[in-house]
């Protein structure tokens, strides 16, 4: 007869596998690392740049040029460069993150030649022309109307800039910083900063020697280098502060607390990321069972911690019904404190170390996810020895070190604590 | 390509088996054949809840999330109009306990008070998060019942009202679970580094004793041929009008239903499509503007929509995107053009195809469809459709008389 309330054995995942890069360089020297795989037949190419030149009294510089690049060079206007690229079944796309701004290229490898001169065209010989300039700055004035009507987005913002005041990493952008811009700062960012010198290259799928030859005879060449200045930031812990927005139609309110902490590069940040699981960091954290399953007071709340170049904090994040914002404040500093009080009990901790050991190795679905990975470490100027310090720490960590990380780290007297909504 | 092996239990479950030996994962996906279309007009938003109640404990296992994370496993579900689907990835080394959890889920559940109370309380929590404390949260909660008169896709599957699910009760949860959470009403997706040998062995064990129930019978209201256009206009704490376009198109299963796909693509897939060009970029009408089809097992909808710039009168751009919708019924697209969509969408299938957990959504979507080996015959499909069908559909589809257009416009320039 089957036992039902039997559960079947299982095993802790011992062993995860990484696909580490090759490295080779373009005849200008710029760095590619592949992460092959060959089961599909396609690649993703990753242009990656640094942020350069920050300058707090033009802070869409970086971000319109990431967002504008594609829209017309010398011999392609802006539909001509889409249409040639979606004839192919590729995909081209840009990003601009806090520390970085990358252009990708998907593409089955069949059509790699075609596409990526392209992709050339665009990285050398962007024009960013004023009618695209003008079309843009419309277009994103409305879309930020549309977003300073959510709680959600205003809490981040808010939380941001009082975390990182004008800086990449805080500033708060309004409709003005839209209209003062000008298409020279445009062209000026965009040659010091997509240039060689200041690139790097993470391929990742099929990627054979004839597809590099290909690669570098496009890039490693005719390029001109640019000037730049990386941005560097530094920040200090800041005393308490309390952020209230009222909003009077509310029906529910967005909360956004933390405070600065450590990126990837300090080796508290494995304990920190084990510590933000218990928390908040999967559904069976502190926050959701409490705030969630037990309270219902909302649909869903969440830790995380967030690894910067120059700074790292950690916040708890969530929207809760307007009547029960302050119950849920409160909850979510009593779970604070019992972390900082109490020892984490043997069986959530081995619920936690199997559980996060089973992200880990989920999280390396494909080729593409093994390329996210090197680029999380290579950036901090980390090794692969990273990760198997994390497993390892993962496995080994005790309910003691966990309490002293949270006292550590979880000092609500240095909390950020923005709420939109009602209270 | 995707390959797959496929039986069927004693008690009607159809079990599919996908091996990939590339990944050390396993995913477990379960699709139910019920969505909110099967819901009774003055209990909506039912099917959804129930999936919230099925995180609540199970006959045998008093909490559902638990075992899964200690074995290293991660789930979630989703509830559509038309189907609800849950999904477990984990470690397959460790797939027997997603086998045993799943399946004493489908045996039956624990039916506590308290998670069907909080769960009462998330659901409404989640309808104010994403329905009505969002701009144009609640656009669909009017568009549906506007485009569909007698048919059950004129509620979303949140539900009509938050009081019908304030108002649910055990037995309404008891009496969904009885009627559609029976094995011959599922499809069980094994994929990842597992064996069918294995997966075979581990359904019958905990799969097969599951009774089979009885089947459920579907027999549902179908729309009536809109023969009238229709128009509302609805304004709201919002910053820019807004336009709305649905049209009546066939159902999921009809053979033009590719044609409907690349006619959405041409019109609003990327910067080089014709809405876009057109109707952002040279008129400057819109500041956003999109085209897409609703996917529907029954008669769907193909929508345009788009938020205006600001000082441009909503008559002015719903006139535009006809005069781009009539362009489409008298004139062929370009073999260019259609050919630029057909490459798009191929790649797109074999991009998804690096995604373990989509690999399995899709083979338990096309076998409720008919057969899972569709999937593998929809690069084919695209490729057969020509511009004279884009041409025919576009002259079935774009007419006035079957149209239900909202302005969501803004109380402030009211």
């Amino acid at each position: 007869m089957l036992n039902r309330q039997l559960a079947p054995d299982f095993k802790q995942v011992s062993t995860i596998n990484f696909i580490q890069p090759s490295h080779k360089t373009l005849a200008n020297n710029v760095p590619v690392y592949t992460i092959y795989s060959g089961e599909q037949d396609l690649v993703r190419i990753e242009f990656i740049f640094d942020n350069v030149n920050w300058n707090a009294q033009k802070p869409l510089q970086a971000i319109a040029v990431s967002a504008l690049i594609n829209n017309g060079t010398t011999k392609l206007s802006a539909k001509e460069i889409a249409e040639k690229i979606d004839f192919y079944g590729a995909f081209f796309q840009t990003e601009y993150v806090q520390d970085h701004s990358s252009v990708t290229l998907y593409t089955l490898n069949k059509h790699l030649a075609a596409v990526l001169p392209i992709v050339k065209d665009v990285l050398t010989d962007s024009q960013f022309p004023q009618e695209e300039i003008d079309i843009y700055i419309q277009n994103q004035k409305q879309k930020l109307q549309v977003n300073l009507k959510k709680n959600d987005i205003l809490s981040r913002k808010e939380f941001a800039h009082a975390l990182f005041g004008d800086t990449a990493y805080g500033v708060d952008i309004q409709a003005n910083h839209y209209d003062e811009l000008k298409r020279e700062d445009l062209t000026a960012y965009f040659k010091a900063a997509y240039a060689p010198n200041n690139c790097t290259i993470i391929v990742s799928g099929k990627f054979e020697d004839t597809s590099f030859e290909l690669l570098n005879s496009q890039f490693g060449q005719d390029w001109a280098p640019g000037e730049a200045k990386k941005n560097e930031f530094s920040f200090n812990v800041t005393p308490k502060a309390v952020i209230y927005k009222e909003r009077p139609d509310a029906l529910q309110s967005a909360i956004r607390i933390g405070k600065l902490a450590v990126n990837r590069a300090h080796e508290d940040f494995p304990g920190l990321q084990i510590l933000n699981t218990v928390l908040g960091g999967y559904f069976g954290s502190r926050l959701m069972a409490n705030i969630r399953e037990d309270k219902g007071y909302t649909y869903g709340i969440g830790s995380g911690i967030s690894s910067l170049q120059d700074a790292g904090y950690l916040f708890i994040a969530t929207e809760v019904g307007a009547e029960v914002c302050a119950d849920a404040l409160t909850e979510i500093y009593k779970e604070i404190e019992i972390l900082k009080n109490e020892l984490v009990g043997e069986e959530e901790l081995n619920l936690v170390k199997n559980y996060m050991l089973g992200s880990m190795l989920g999280s390396l679905e494909n080729v593409f996810s093994h390329a996210d990975k090197f680029k999380n470490i290579h950036f901090f100027g980390l090794g692969y020895d990273y990760y198997q310090n994390y497993i390892a720490k993962v496995k080994a960590i005790t309910a003691e070190d966990i309490q002293l990380l949270a006292h550590k780290y979880l000092n609500t007297e240095d909390f950020t604590e923005v709420v939109v909504g009602k209270k | 390509m995707v390959d797959f092996n496929r039986f069927t239990l004693a008690n009607g479950l159809k079990v599919l088996v996908h091996e990939d030996p590339t990944t050390p994962m396993a995913v477990l996906n379960i699709l139910y054949d019920v969505g909110a279309r099967d819901e009774d007009p003055e209990k909506t938003g039912f099917a959804h809840l129930f999936e919230h109640l099925m995180f609540g404990g199970s006959v045998n296992i008093p909490s559902y999330d638990e075992p899964l994370q200690r074995v290293g496993g991660e789930n979630n579900a989703f509830t559509s109009n038309d189907i609800t689907n849950y999904y477990i990835t984990l470690p397959s080394e460790n797939i027997e306990t997603a086998f045993w959890l799943e399946s004493d889920r489908m045996l039956s559940l624990a039916f506590s008070e308290k998670s069907l109370d909080t769960q009462r309380n998330v659901v409404s929590e989640e309808f104010k998060q994403r329905y009505l404390n969002q701009p144009y949260g609640d656009v669909w909660l009017k568009l549906r019942p506007l485009a569909y008169k007698k048919h059950a896709y004129r509620w979303a599957t949140i539900g009509k009202e938050l009081s019908h699910i304030e108002n649910a009760t055990m037995d309404d949860v008891k009496a969904f679970f009885k009627k559609h959470y029976t094995p011959q009403n599922a499809i069980l997706v094994v994929g990842g580094n597992v064996k069918t040998e294995e997966v075979k062995k581990l359904a019958e064990k905990w799969f097969e004793p599951i009774p089979a129930g009885d089947k459920y019978e579907r027999n549902l209201i179908q729309e009536e041929v809109q023969t009238a256009a229709r128009q509302e206009t609805v304004k709201a704490k919002v910053p820019l009008n807004a336009i709305y376009v649905a049209f009546k198109m066939p159902g999921r299963l009809n053979a033009d239903y590719y044609a409907f796909d690349l006619l959405s693509d041409i019109l609003s897939r990327g910067q080089s499509s014709r809405l876009y060009n057109s109707l952002l970029k040279e008129q400057k009408l819109f500041s956003d503007i999109n085209a897409y089809i609703s996917s529907s097992l029954d008669a769907g909808l193909f929508i345009v929509e788009g938020k205006l710039v600001e000082g441009v009168a909503v008559e002015t751009a719903e006139k535009a995107i006809w005069a781009e919708l009539e362009k489409l019924k008298t004139e062929l697209v370009t073999t260019d053009e259609l050919t630029k969509v057909k490459n798009k969408v191929e790649s797109v299938l074999v991009f998804s195809e690096m995604s373990l957990l989509d690999k399995a959504m899709n083979l338990a979507y096309y076998e409720l469809l008919g057969d899972a080996d569709l999937l593998n015959q929809e690069t084919k499909e695209f490729l057969k459709v020509t511009a004279a069908d884009i041409k025919r559909i576009a002259n079935e589809t774009f007419r006035k008389q079957q149209s239900s257009t909202l302005y969501y416009l803004t109380e402030e320039h009211a």
